[in-house]
């Protein structure tokens, strides 16, 4: 955690103190000058919004008159709404399932991949990053297709050894379906990350490793691992965040799954419902506020759990 | 990181147990293209031959994809060329200042100690897991209030802010740049932004390209925000766009044409950035690893 960068030394120089305060003022002249148009920005769709959005969620709007304000009875009115808790309760679960599997996935892959050297590895690692560049909302909707009864291809697969096709689209296996749509469109580019992690690796290491007798397997899980856990830690967090605010993909499929995705099914939904279709943008706002802190919560006890095997620091 | 592989291919013959990764791999790949070959041969097909007794996973006997791109490029006095315009515009002017926005200050982040550095930084943090979709209802309200919503603005501005655009390069200056190349420069009398341009930069170059592309993609696969800010189907990218065709189409299950063009347009739209992925790749494969080396 070194904190200043390191200052100019000039040898022979007879006044370092008041050179070392000019060099300190132009360190933060010119460092805020750099620094100006990003924090404009962040200034205005970061803070501002995160505190309009505070305030809004004071209020309440009536059908008829005017806006009231009401302290904190948003949030109760949140905490105690059925629909909201089944949506947190989805995204929770689906993380808990979801990121296991995804992280499973692109890490055995990445170290496949990081022990072969031939042409198909590398086109085999090119092709599997390849989701990473299809928007979510196409891919959701190939997926959409290839689940379909009407067109997709389950029907002459499952033929083939006799079985019923499952309904990805259905009530009971929508879980499946996004878990599967999901871990496609993401397992790539976790992969790439842990790859080129892996490759970051010095290779004398495994050689030393195997003199002293290890086999590919003990060096994967005991060297390899353990020096990519802060691209895994990376990754986890990315997931994390982006599976409790999940939205496009489930709204993508609400169409095609009748029945089985509501407007409600994801806290993300149901805020974008409140707001954008029902016009109440003050609920809404509380619905994306109470999200955005069960976010931060989880990612910061994550980040506090996993503090000592890296990742942001400065 | 091109050295260790320089030192792979030195490794000896090929194992036996090889053969079981290829294979493994070879499915996982099946698995990965699967809805990419799905959406090739259903892309031949028109609604008759879509619904009909043909094989999903196989061409047309009679493949037409030149009447399929026509009707694509016709449907609705031809608005999807117009969608396909719309996202390229968000996705330059998106991606390009975000970068520039994420390039200055992440170098001010790794290169000067000015005053309130640390502070600063951990908001950056703390933004990095800011979602997302929090930031749009508010956002929407404020633009609205300026009369900028349901214009392209509304899409652009907001897709200014990276923060981990910020942090990708902060991570790159901090060990790419020497310190002392930055104070030779200045002794030489180059002022703070001439120094940036004429030494940093060049340096910079493979973070550059990374969080460019990054942020194109980001902007170019965007769809909450411009779902949330659009209401005027002429200003949709081509997310939007699709997405609410396959509303429609679902909604209303009679009309069976539409659904060969959605097909068909989900693959156009797909070709631009699968391209540029396979293209660029020699310049982001090492960038996106910047975050999590460290």
């Amino acid at each position: 955690m070194s904190t200043t960068t390191k200052q100019p030394q000039e040898a022979g120089s007879n006044s370092a103190p008041k050179r070392k305060l000019r060099t300190k003022r132009r360190h933060t002249v010119a460092g805020w000058l750099f620094m100006m148009p990003f924090t404009l920005v962040f200034l205005t769709f970061l803070v501002a919004p995160l505190f309009y959005a505070a305030y809004l969620s004071t209020f309440r709007s009536a059908l008829v008159g005017d806006t009231k304000f009401v302290l904190f009875d948003n949030y109760v009115k949140a905490l105690t709404d059925p629909q909201f808790l089944d949506g947190v309760s989805f995204v929770l679960r689906f993380a808990v399932i979801l990121i296991p599997l995804q992280m499973g996935v692109s890490l055995i892959v990445a170290l496949l991949l990081d022990q072969l050297t031939t042409k198909f590895a590398k086109a085999a690692r090119l092709m599997i990053f390849l989701p990473y560049a299809i928007p979510l909302v196409i891919g959701a909707i190939m997926w959409g297709f290839l689940y379909s009864k009407n067109f997709g291809p389950m029907g002459e697969i499952f033929g083939l050894i006799g079985a019923i096709p499952p309904d990805l689209l259905s009530r009971e296996l929508i879980f499946f379906g996004l878990l599967n749509l999901v871990t496609w469109q993401w397992a790539g580019y976790y992969m790439i990350i842990i790859f080129a992690a892996l490759q970051g690796i010095d290779s004398t290491l495994y050689e030393a490793a195997r003199i002293d007798g290890a086999n590919n397997l003990q060096i994967a899980l005991k060297i390899k691992i353990p020096l990519v856990t802060p691209a895994l830690v990376l990754i986890l967090i990315f997931a994390l965040i982006g599976t409790l605010q999940f939205f496009n993909e489930p709204q993508i499929l609400k169409p095609l799954a009748a029945g089985a995705i509501d407007a409600s099914f994801t806290p993300n939904m149901y805020a974008y419902q409140q707001a954008f279709l029902l016009g109440d943008f003050n609920y809404g706002s509380t619905i994306s506020f109470v999200l955005g802190a069960v976010v931060f919560v989880f990612v910061y006890i994550f980040i506090f759990a996993t503090r000592r095997r890296g990742g942001f620091m400065l | 990181m091109t050295r260790t592989n320089a030192i792979e291919n030195k490794r000896g013959p090929r194992r036996p147990k090889q053969v079981f990764t290829h294979v493994f791999l070879g499915a996982m790949v099946v698995y990965f293209l699967i809805p990419f070959w799905w959406i090739v041969v259903a892309s031949s097909k028109d609604a008759q031959a879509l619904f009909g007794g043909g094989s999903a996973l196989w061409f047309s006997e009679n493949p037409d994809y030149f009447g399929n791109l026509v009707a694509l490029f016709t449907f609705d006095n031809g608005i999807y060329l117009r969608w396909l315009t719309n996202s390229t515009i968000y996705a330059l002017s998106g991606g390009v200042g975000a970068t520039i926005l994420a390039v200055l200050a992440g170098y001010g982040f790794a290169k000067f100690a000015f005053w309130g550095r640390r502070f600063s930084f951990s908001l950056l943090l703390g933004a990095v897991m800011v979602p997302q979709t929090a930031l749009v209802i508010p956002t929407f309200i404020l633009l609205s209030n300026m009369g900028l919503t349901n214009t392209m603005w509304a899409v652009i501005l907001p897709s200014l802010l990276n923060p981990f655009g910020v942090y990708l390069m902060y991570v790159y200056a901090k060990d790419a740049i020497p310190d002392e190349l930055l104070d030779a420069a200045r002794v030489d009398g180059a002022g703070e932004f001439r120094t940036f341009i004429q030494v940093a930069l060049p340096i910079l170059r493979p973070a550059v390209v990374t969080v460019l592309l990054v942020s194109i993609v980001a902007t170019w696969n965007n769809y909450f925000l411009p779902l949330a800010m659009l209401s005027d189907p002429r200003l949709y990218p081509v997310t939007v766009g699709i997405g609410v065709w396959q509303g429609l189409a679902s909604s209303n299950n009679g009309g069976g044409s539409i659904w060969s063009i959605i097909i068909i347009g989900a693959l156009v739209s797909v070709i631009p950035l699968a391209i540029s992925f396979l293209a660029l790749q020699r310049y982001w494969q090492g960038g996106l690893t910047i975050g999590s080396i460290k």
